[in-house]
């Protein structure tokens, strides 16, 4: 259990009579890149928003490095190291690049309002160290050209790196990425990839979902595939692919 | 002579009044995306506040205290303040309209308690007789209107002040982050209602202020300067001078204040005796009509927000790199 970065026990979640997600249990190892598959409507958006805490759980557990996690509030968790993406990504459009950096790290001086106003030199002294901290994140995520513009009119695949580099001003220890490859242009995803695989080997563990089985199939290990609601496999990307139900879930069961 | 410069004194007085409030606005709108739809009520809470606690004793009525004018005017900004933050408490879950039509009614609950609570409020007379400031050091009327003047003009600087302080710090930086998408300032670990619940009850203390300022300088309220048409007022001005820049909301202020004084006078001028009690609606669908117009047109307003760094980061750029790490 030690090695579990996330554990799930149980997890369940109801929307009136339907039940999204049943029962799933599994642990994720801690420094993998796991991929979380299934077809649309298999349960994954939902069990990530649970893990993240802006879903409660109707019932069972999520803890986050041996702590207990269940129902925090997806704010609560970014300080205990846990970050994620989205699938359709949200900047802070009327924002610049770099204000939607500086602005991630928890516990800013600054942030409350008697700091704000009267920690004028604390607050000054902090923002300089985060700004050279979120200028290193930009030129990793090859942003820094865009420091200073809006979020708001950068690409999309742009803003699925702004997103990478906002989580990692947390400095988390696992990070969830809804569908990073998703209407990005091949050039970015690459970057995207390489960047998660160098992040991978400094120890940041990472849960993806992702519809893109090529990527899948190259970059993650284990993988895990819902359907129904169900944890139906678990196995690694070569067991995955030849797998009989993981096919029929996908492509309809044979006559 | 005097006259017109007695006039100009008091036209700038309610800019400058106005100006507070809209930076008030400014602040929760501007900065924040809360949609207040209810900003008469704490003006209102903060003249009420003000009267009740510095204005003279009235026969068979609470209040009256004749407190000195800084603590009656700092009362009335409590008294507007504690009403925000009950008010938010209860909406913290509401957003965008919804927080407007929920705003809108406690400012027309508090119109109605003003109307009817004779014991605290006066009732639909109001109360009048709010002893003008410093009474004992300036006798002529001239003088006074001059000093009051440079005493808006004062608490106008010390507002934009502790504001513009305020949104170019990490504080409104998340502000501007809830305003933009409050999920994703929330996996972020910003915690939404902690920042929107201080930016409603800042600005509603300096929309307090404001109604504070207002009732010791014309000495009266009554539930008639309660009304919604203050709400649209304040919100024509933001929304003309640009929402999310404060120099926007004070030009936007004085603008549209002038705006409304001088269709007031055409308005007496041109139309007719026997239809003068209707000629202020005019006025009503004047202002409805700017504020479609601009959305329509220019919904980022005459100063549009400037999207640039938190100024300290600016700062840190001129500043040689090499310094403490």
């Amino acid at each position: 259990m030690t090695d579990a970065a996330l554990s799930l026990a149980g997890l369940t979640r109801d929307f009136g009579p339907f039940r999204a997600v049943d029962g799933v249990t599994l642990d994720i190892r801690k420094g993998s890149i796991t991929g979380l598959i299934g077809p649309n409507g298999a349960g994954k958006t939902t069990l990530f928003n649970m893990v993240a805490g802006s879903l409660k759980p109707s019932s069972g557990t999520v803890s986050l490095n041996g702590q207990d996690i269940t129902g925090k509030p997806s704010e609560a968790l970014f300080a205990l190291g846990l970050a994620r993406t989205f699938q359709i990504p949200r900047p802070f459009r009327r924002m610049s690049v770099m204000d939607n950096l500086m602005l991630a790290p928890p516990a800013q001086v600054g942030e409350t309002v008697s700091g704000a106003l009267f920690r004028r030199g604390r607050v000054a002294e902090q923002e300089r160290t985060l700004h050279a901290k979120a200028e290193e994140i930009l030129d990793f995520v090859t942003l820094a050209h865009l420091a200073d513009h809006p979020a708001g009119k950068i690409s999309g695949g742009q803003m699925k790196l702004l997103e990478l580099g906002r989580a990692l001003m947390g400095d988390p220890s696992v990070i969830l990425l809804d569908e990073p490859a998703a209407g990005v242009n091949p050039s970015l995803t690459n970057i995207l990839i390489d960047r998660i695989e160098q992040l991978n080997r400094r120890g940041v563990t990472f849960v993806v979902i992702e519809h893109d089985m090529d990527f899948v199939m190259r970059h993650c290990d284990p993988v895990i595939a819902l359907a129904e609601g169900k944890v139906m496999f678990q196995g690694t990307a070569e067991e995955a692919r030849v797998n009989p139900e993981l096919l029929d879930a996908y492509l309809g069961a044979p006559a | 002579m005097i006259g017109v410069v007695s006039y100009l004194t008091f036209f700038l007085t309610m800019a400058g009044i106005m100006a507070i409030i809209t930076l008030g606005l400014n602040l929760q709108w501007g900065y924040t995306g809360l949609f207040n739809g209810g900003v008469v009520a704490f003006f209102g809470a903060g003249a009420y506040g003000t009267m009740i606690l510095g204005g003279p004793a009235e026969p068979g009525q609470f209040g009256g205290f004749g407190l000195p004018y800084l603590v009656a005017l700092g009362g009335g900004i409590l008294l507007a303040a504690a009403l925000a933050w009950v008010v938010g408490l209860l909406t913290l879950r509401l957003r965008h309209d919804y927080l407007a039509i929920s705003t809108f009614g406690v400012a027309v609950a508090l119109e109605s308690l003003a109307r009817n609570s004779q014991w605290l409020t006066g009732g639909a007379r109001g109360m009048r007789g709010f002893p003008r400031p410093f009474e004992a050091v300036i006798e002529s009327n001239f003088l006074f209107g001059v000093v009051f003047l440079l005493i808006v003009l004062a608490v106008l600087a010390l507002v934009w002040w502790g504001i513009e302080r305020l949104v170019h710090s990490p504080f409104g930086r998340a502000l501007r982050a809830i305003r933009e998408d409050e999920t994703a300032a929330r996996a972020l670990g910003k915690s939404p209602a902690r920042l929107r619940l201080w930016s409603l009850v800042i600005g509603a203390a300096i929309m307090g202020a404001g109604g504070g300022l207002y009732v010791s300088y014309t000495a009266f309220v009554s539930p008639q300067d309660l009304l919604p048409i203050l709400t649209f007022q304040i919100w024509a001005m933001l929304i003309v001078g640009g929402a999310g820049n404060n120099r926007g909301a004070v030009l936007g202020a004085v603008l549209i204040w002038g705006a409304w004084t001088l269709s007031g006078f055409a308005l007496t001028r041109l139309v007719p005796d026997s239809m003068q009690l209707d000629a202020g609606s005019i006025q009503y669908i004047l202002i409805g009509t700017l504020i479609v117009s601009m959305l329509l047109w220019r919904p980022e307003g005459l100063l549009p927000e400037r999207i640039s760094n938190t100024r300290n980061t600016t700062a840190t750029k001129a500043a040689p790199t090499s310094n403490k790490e």
